[in-house]
């Protein structure tokens, strides 16, 4: 992996910004869909596709690709937006988000897109298919290395915990879950709805290496990833704190905008924000 | 095939079965044929894994834990677990067997299986073992009879109840071979063996076991035997003759041999160890409700749980002995036009 150089870094915060309106577009062209996740994962998903996993998106089922795994698939316009920003199918096919026919389903289908690892949506499910590819590289000796992208709800899911116990069983340490840690849910918040807390603790008490970031700042999450990948004998967690809608001002913290997409107003407000943050990018570069 | 045994017609002869009627036959668990099919599809692939969820020694695992290990994955009791962690292996290339009591997997499972095998696409193969109330004393809890209508529901998913352990294990073979989601369903219970190495097995295809052309016995699992056993008393004393269809191929079900069996015969009797609502009875009435109405009478659970007790007990209390067989054949008989 190369290093992160300061350009390097700038390019990324640059394509985070073309992820996200590739986000805001894609949902108001779909009408429906979730925002604040998807904008707040802008980063990670930057920083996987665009430094951290290996990759080709012109052969996307090359067999020793790193496998990247969206467990919770109510965030996919976000992982859309990454997919078509970094070359796996044109940017414009964003607007077909949840239309009938698109490949681009209201939650990710492995069948209809490939690239996207896996079919998730019903929610508890990544990490285990995860330990099932992990454990499947570990086998056959292969060195590819298995990412999965969690929500912090989806800890509430008894599935996820047995995954936890059984990654930890054999020691899968070519195995990175990623949990977006922006404590909404649809119901609100999630130490109201369920509290997860000590979530780290919990962690380090089923044997996995934890660490945590701020899940908005692209370099720290790198360095961070970096590290985890150095850990041998056990699977690693990464808690990426971050702010739900993160870089448009009026969804940012506010978790009604959990489950639902921006209208045409809200949509141009955000996309105006946007801009401007990218020209600011682009000045200070 | 064995000495001492003789057949009994021509569709027997074809099907190289035993001597049902008369012969001692051997008493093997349908589950036994799973256990050594799965030795010899590892031998065959090195792809081929068995995970197991804390059942190894009841859903016979043992073996094929004995002879490859290193293919042999324990993950305790986590049946949610087994379904989505196969997923991910099969992703990667392996061909994962996962095997729990069918009522827990796919009973607990089932939209880890909707989901992660059947829309995914995944090539992952379920062996549901203690199926039907002939797992006996444990009750109702562990006694899967609605698996066969959920999974026979879902979208891309073959689903095969072999009739005797003989069967179970060239199912184990060839599920194992054939690209595809897979369930394979079979009891707890020592179960008479009557077919044998040459009769033939193929997925989606299924058996004449016995021929006749006044009512068309379609049976599935263990049950085949209860209703070969009720066609030769019927054809003794009531002078019906029963054609007996191994219809062990649930999904996709053989839509030629059901109707053949109902042009042929005017009336049919579904046998099966599960529920009558929703079962492999259910589908054969969808298919002949659809391309040629006839006069159906099923046998299997009535819309009720099972209980503690000994195997056949359960079987005939349940209404699905060979005594219960043959009344439904001759109701089956009395309603034809």
């Amino acid at each position: 992996m190369p290093t992160l150089t300061s350009q390097g870094l700038t390019e990324l915060k640059l394509k985070a910004n073309d992820v996200r309106q590739g986000i805001i577009r894609s949902l108001l062209s779909a009408g429906s869909g979730h925002s604040a996740g998807p904008l707040d994962m802008s980063d990670i998903f930057t920083a996987l596709y665009g430094h951290l996993i290996r990759h080709n998106p012109r052969e996307p089922e090359w067999s020793e690709r790193d496998r990247l795994l969206l467990s919770c698939g109510h965030i996919a316009p976000v992982r859309y937006s990454a997919m078509a920003n970094f070359g796996y199918f044109p940017v414009e096919e964003l607007l077909t988000l949840r239309k009938f026919g698109t490949r681009l389903q209201g939650h990710p289908e492995r069948v209809r897109l490939p690239g996207v690892e896996t079919t998730s949506g019903p929610l508890g499910e990544g990490l285990a298919q995860g330990v099932g590819m992990a454990y499947g590289a570990k086998l056959d000796g292969r060195p590819f290395r298995v990412w999965v992208v969690t929500s912090d709800a989806e800890h509430q899911c008894g599935l996820h915990w047995e995954a936890v116990l059984t990654g930890a069983k054999f020691r899968l340490d070519n195995l990175t879950a990623i949990v977006d840690r922006n404590f909404i849910q649809i119901d609100g918040s999630t130490e109201d709805v369920m509290p997860l807390e000590p979530l780290a603790e919990k962690y380090r008490s089923f044997n996995w290496e934890v660490f945590e970031c701020d899940g908005n700042d692209i370099a720290q999450f790198i360095e961070t990833a970096e590290r985890a990948m150095r850990i041998k004998d056990k699977p690693q967690v990464i808690i990426a704190h971050t702010v739900p809608g993160k870089g448009v001002s009026f969804m940012e913290g506010d978790y009604t905008w959990h489950g639902k997409p921006p209208n045409a107003q809200q949509a141009e407000e955000a996309l105006r924000e946007l801009t401007q943050a990218r020209q600011g990018m682009v000045a200070h570069e | 095939m064995s000495s001492g045994t003789r057949l009994l017609d021509e569709a027997a002869a074809a099907t190289h079965l035993l001597d049902y009627r008369g012969g001692e036959l051997k008493q093997v668990p349908t589950r036994n044929g799973f256990g050594e099919g799965l030795i010899e599809a590892g031998t065959l692939d090195r792809n081929v894994l068995g995970i197991c969820a804390d059942l190894s020694e009841s859903t016979r695992f043992e073996g094929f834990k004995k002879a490859h290990p290193d293919q042999y994955i324990e993950i305790g009791v986590s049946e949610q677990l087994l379904v989505a962690m196969a997923g991910g292996l099969a992703s990667v290339g392996k061909i994962p067997w996962i095997a729990s009591y069918a009522m827990f997997n796919p009973g607990r499972s089932w939209e880890q299986v909707r989901t992660i095998m059947a829309l995914n696409e995944t090539n992952v193969k379920i062996a549901g073992a203690h199926a039907g109330v002939s797992v006996g004393p444990d009750g109702a809890t562990h006694q899967a009879i609605e698996d066969i209508a959920i999974m026979r529901v879902i979208p891309h998913m073959t689903v095969v109840v072999p009739c005797d352990s003989v069967q179970t294990k060239k199912a184990t073979l060839v599920l194992s071979a054939r690209w595809g989601p897979a369930y394979l369903r079979f009891g707890r219970e020592k179960s008479a063996v009557f077919t044998t190495d040459e009769t033939p097995f193929e997925i989606g295809k299924a058996q004449i076991f016995r021929e006749g052309s006044d009512v068309a016995i379609v049976a599935c699992g263990i049950l085949v035997y209860n209703a070969l056993l009720a066609a030769d008393a019927l054809a003794r004393n009531d002078g019906i003759e029963c054609r007996v269809v191994n219809n062990h191929t649930v999904k996709p079900m053989d839509e030629a041999a059901i109707v053949d069996a109902a042009e042929t015969c005017g009336a049919v009797v579904t046998v099966e160890e599960h529920q009558k609502h929703a079962g492999m009875g259910s589908r054969v009435a969808e298919i002949l409700a659809q391309r040629r109405p006839t006069p159906i009478e099923f046998v299997g659970v009535e819309d009720t749980f099972g209980q503690s007790g000994d195997p056949v007990e359960l079987i005939e209390h349940y209404g699905m002995g060979v005594d219960s067989i043959a009344s439904a054949a001759r109701r089956a008989a009395k309603r034809k036009r």
